[in-house]
């Protein structure tokens, strides 16, 4: 008998129907990976084997643990499920942990909830935490969350939900908001942990890679349904269902990027050397500082598509708000075209040279402004450009909009259709250089690939120069003809794309290639 | 911890003099003669010249301030010109009715709020949460002068319960407690109905982040998560609220003062004023400054306390 069995699963929300009878099986010791994108059902499906749906969700159904039908229990019941019978990890390690209480009373707190003794909950707390990993001479469990990085805030996360040995472990996304080294490290913890524990673990990614790398069966969500399912490597070698197949495609994608034609210099950037205040630590002591950018050299080319690739805390994004002018390099130079890049200054010309598009979709636009207004913004920068309300519906057509849609407001637009917004904007000045810094990230597969392909498409197109700043390899590889990796405020490497990749130099770069999780190679060449 | 406490207490001794120098100038130095201004209009100019040379008037600025900041360091706040007895000794007997009367009703406010704020939003959006809201939305309009008015009629003129005013001194210590109860009550219940929103609001906020689903997965109940992760978490604003609660319940209790005729640091500095009495005013508002300060510095010491990522921040 398994595990964990959903049996035609519905959930309402309100008037709204979100899951379409799911059906699916966990045996112990196995890795299912429950795959789709944004609003495909996967989060709510786990939620509601948790019993911690949003309030006013009715799920119907079944959903048997060890024949248990978790659906009949009050409340109360599940009270003592969770934590005990099954323990669940989050997706971001930054906000899951109660930022006041230190990390061995948070695990010990598992314990406790379900009757351990304090002193007996503590020892084993401590001991938890010491087998997730976090050795205790240099994490003790007297730390508080804010001492520690992703990766170990994920590791007190995985030793909550481990505490008491559960039978079903749930991860939502656990590695998604981690960098690559960091995922890989998490995803062998949670491995090692199922094959020591006899667990099953319902694994919930967005990123097929992962699941090639881990997961036993596979299971595809679109729509509130289950569309394929079977073991993983059986699903990635028939795929049946089309949306695995554009799933797969949408992954592997590489943006048709033409060929490399660049004229002379446009960004120069000489010695920038980017330093933080620490705090004192008396108030009488000298104040000591951090040094994120540690002197980098940097040229882009007009026409010149460059990566910058570097994990959480490398300095990539300060390197980059001294390149967009946005904040002073401690020293160095920044030219573009010559003129200085000078933070603070109301230089007119230079910003509209240099535009830049962010990562959240969400939190980039004023609320409260029409499409037309907010693509049109920067264009007081531009001299040049008499016809505003032209150039606003060329560059919505440029990128795949539609010129009615100036008029909308932007509740109206779905995450990927921002994030074309964005580019509309940061296009309308006709810049010279457009930096995206991670202005993929937040985005489903599929849509993902689209934006890969307009910007692709605009460099084609009109010689457009970027700066494409990303944690994420294989999405560079596709979009850039040279990329830096930078480390620790440094540039370690700065090759071109075919050759970084086929044949990495640098020790940092190899770590980093052989990190990232990658999908099965028969389909990669079919696509 | 320790960086933390020394810099706000650095931060604190920099406001008390920024403090008294601002209040220095605007009582001395402002123009007009304070002397006259004390004596007021029908006074004689032999009469002005002596009290100015008896309040000091006829001295170097500086050294003005500094003696007069001195002799507040020292203890010594002057001799007030209408009472003809030192400042000191009547700020404390003063002092004797207010704080206690304070902490009484912060006390009070602070039992009253916690439960309602945790009872709100824990039954947020249904009966109790609505029954909660609107009782306080009454006792914040509701003046408390008036409920103060209601309070005697009820308890002490109807009930007898409890006296209607006066303070017999802390020589008969439950008469005294007795004789505070009313007006303390009567503080509480507004400052009460603004704490329990604020708990209630910082509580909801709270509610929804990330690590309360986290503990709900470890298996507590809604309650047990709301009251081990969201009540500490939701202290910051609290506090905040607390600690201007605590400043204004020193020095703004003068109409219930005078509702209840206590002898309180209220009724002195409005005594002081309409009796022109500067050397008073000056004292007073440089103590209740003094209070206020020292109120943020024990409130900035309880964030520490409350949230350790504050402890190594400056």
């Amino acid at each position: 008998m398994s595990l964990l069995s959903v049996e035609t699963l519905t959930l309402r929300i309100g008037a709204k129907e979100v899951l379409h009878g799911v059906s699916l099986g966990l045996d112990p010791g196995e890795i299912l990976a429950l795959t789709g994108e944004s609003g495909s059902g996967k989060s709510m499906t786990a939620f509601s084997v948790m019993g911690l749906l949003p309030q006013g969700a009715v799920p119907a159904g079944a959903i048997r643990l060890d024949g248990t039908d978790l659906l009949r229990l009050s409340e109360r019941e599940m009270c003592r499920f969770r934590g005990q019978a099954m323990g669940m990890v989050f997706q971001e390690p930054m906000t899951a942990l109660n930022p006041v209480q230190r990390i061995g009373d948070q695990v010990a707190e598992t314990l406790r909830v379900h009757g351990t003794p304090r002193a007996e909950a503590e020892a084993r707390a401590a001991e938890t935490l010491a087998r997730v990993g976090l050795d205790p001479e240099r994490i003790p469990p007297s730390r508080y969350p804010h001492e520690l990085s992703g990766g170990q805030r994920q590791r007190v996360g995985i030793a909550m939900a481990v505490a008491l040995r559960p039978r079903l472990l749930i991860a939502d996304e656990p590695t998604t908001a981690l960098d690559v080294t960091t995922q890989a490290r998490i995803l062998d913890l949670l491995k090692r942990l199922v094959r020591e524990d006899g667990m099953g673990l319902l694994l919930i990614t967005h990123d097929l890679a992962v699941v090639h790398g881990i997961a036993d069966r596979l299971a595809v969500m679109q729509g509130g349904r289950i569309v394929e399912t079977g073991p993983t490597a059986g699903v990635f070698a028939e795929m049946r269902h089309p949306y695995t197949r554009q799933l797969f495609a949408a992954s592997a994608h590489r943006a048709e990027l033409g060929p490399r034609v660049t004229h002379g210099p446009l960004l120069e950037a000489r010695g920038v050397v980017r330093d933080y205040p620490l705090p004192r630590p008396h108030p009488f002591a000298k104040r000591d500082s951090h040094r994120a950018v540690k002197g980098v050299d940097l040229d882009i080319r007009r026409g010149e598509r460059v990566g910058l690739v570097g994990e959480s805390g490398c300095g990539k994004s300060t390197l980059t708000r001294a390149l967009l002018g946005l904040e002073p390099p401690t020293a160095g130079t920044i030219t573009l075209g010559g003129a200085p890049v000078r933070a603070g200054a109301k230089d007119r010309h230079l910003r509209r040279r240099m535009q830049a598009v962010f990562q959240d979709p969400y939190g980039s636009f004023d609320p409260r402004h029409s499409v037309g207004r907010l693509v049109a913004e920067p264009l007081h920068l531009a001299d040049n450009i008499p016809d505003r309300e032209a150039r606003v519906s060329e560059v919505l057509e440029a990128v795949g909009l539609s010129p009615d849609d100036a008029a909308k407001s932007i509740h109206a637009f779905s995450g990927g259709q921002r994030q074309r917004i964005a580019i509309a904007r940061a296009l309308v000045t006709r810049p010279d250089l457009v930096v995206f810094d991670e202005a993929v990230s937040a985005l489903d597969v599929r849509v993902r690939a689209g934006i890969l392909d307009l910007i692709a498409r605009l460099s084609r197109e009109e010689g457009l120069a970027y700066l494409f700043i990303s944690h994420d390899l294989s999405v560079v590889r596709g979009i850039c003809d040279r990329v830096m990796v930078m480390k620790a405020g440094e540039i370690v490497e700065d090759r071109v794309a075919e050759d970084l990749f086929a044949a990495p130099e640098h020790p940092y770069t190899r770590e980093l290639l052989a990190a990232a999780p990658v999908l099965p190679e028969r389909e990669r060449e079919a696509s | 911890m320790l960086t933390y406490a020394l810099r706000r207490l650095v931060s604190l001794a920099l406001s008390l003099a920024v403090a008294s120098l601002v209040i220095f100038l605007v009582v001395e130095v402002a123009p007009g003669d304070p002397a006259a201004y004390m004596l007021g209009t029908g006074a004689q100019p032999d009469t002005i010249e002596a009290l100015r040379s008896e309040l000091g008037l006829d001295q170097p600025r500086l050294e003005r301030y500094l003696s007069w900041a001195g002799g507040m360091l020292t203890g010594d706040f002057g001799t007030s010109y209408t009472y003809r007895a030192p400042v000191a000794q009547m700020v404390a007997d003063r002092l004797w009715v207010s704080l206690p009367l304070a902490l009484y009703a912060l006390a009070l406010s602070t039992l009253l709020a916690f439960p309602a704020g945790l009872y709100a939003a824990a039954r947020r959006g249904r009966a109790g949460d609505v029954a909660v809201m609107g009782a306080t939305q009454l006792g914040i309009a509701i003046p408390n002068f008036w409920f103060a008015m209601l309070l005697v009629l009820l308890f002490a003129i109807n009930l007898g319960w409890f006296g209607a005013g006066g303070f017999p001194g802390w020589e008969q210590p439950l008469a005294a407690i007795k004789a505070l109860t009313l007006p303390a009550v009567a503080l509480a219940l507004p400052q009460a109905a603004i704490l329990a929103r604020v708990l209630r609001s910082a509580l909801i906020d709270i509610l929804g982040e990330d690590f309360i689903r986290t503990a709900r997965a470890k298996g507590l109940t809604r309650f047990e998560a709301l009251w081990r992760h969201g009540l500490r978490n939701a202290l910051i604003p609290v506090l905040t609220i607390v600690g201007l609660q605590f400043s204004f319940l020193l020095a703004g209790a003068i109409i219930i003062e005078q509702v209840f005729f206590l002898p309180g640091l209220g009724r002195l500095i409005f005594q002081a004023i309409s009796q022109r009495d500067l050397i008073v005013v000056e004292s007073v508002v440089m103590l209740l400054v003094f209070a206020v300060i020292l109120v943020t510095f024990l409130t900035d010491l309880a964030y520490a306390w409350v949230d350790p990522r504050l402890r190594r921040r400056a």
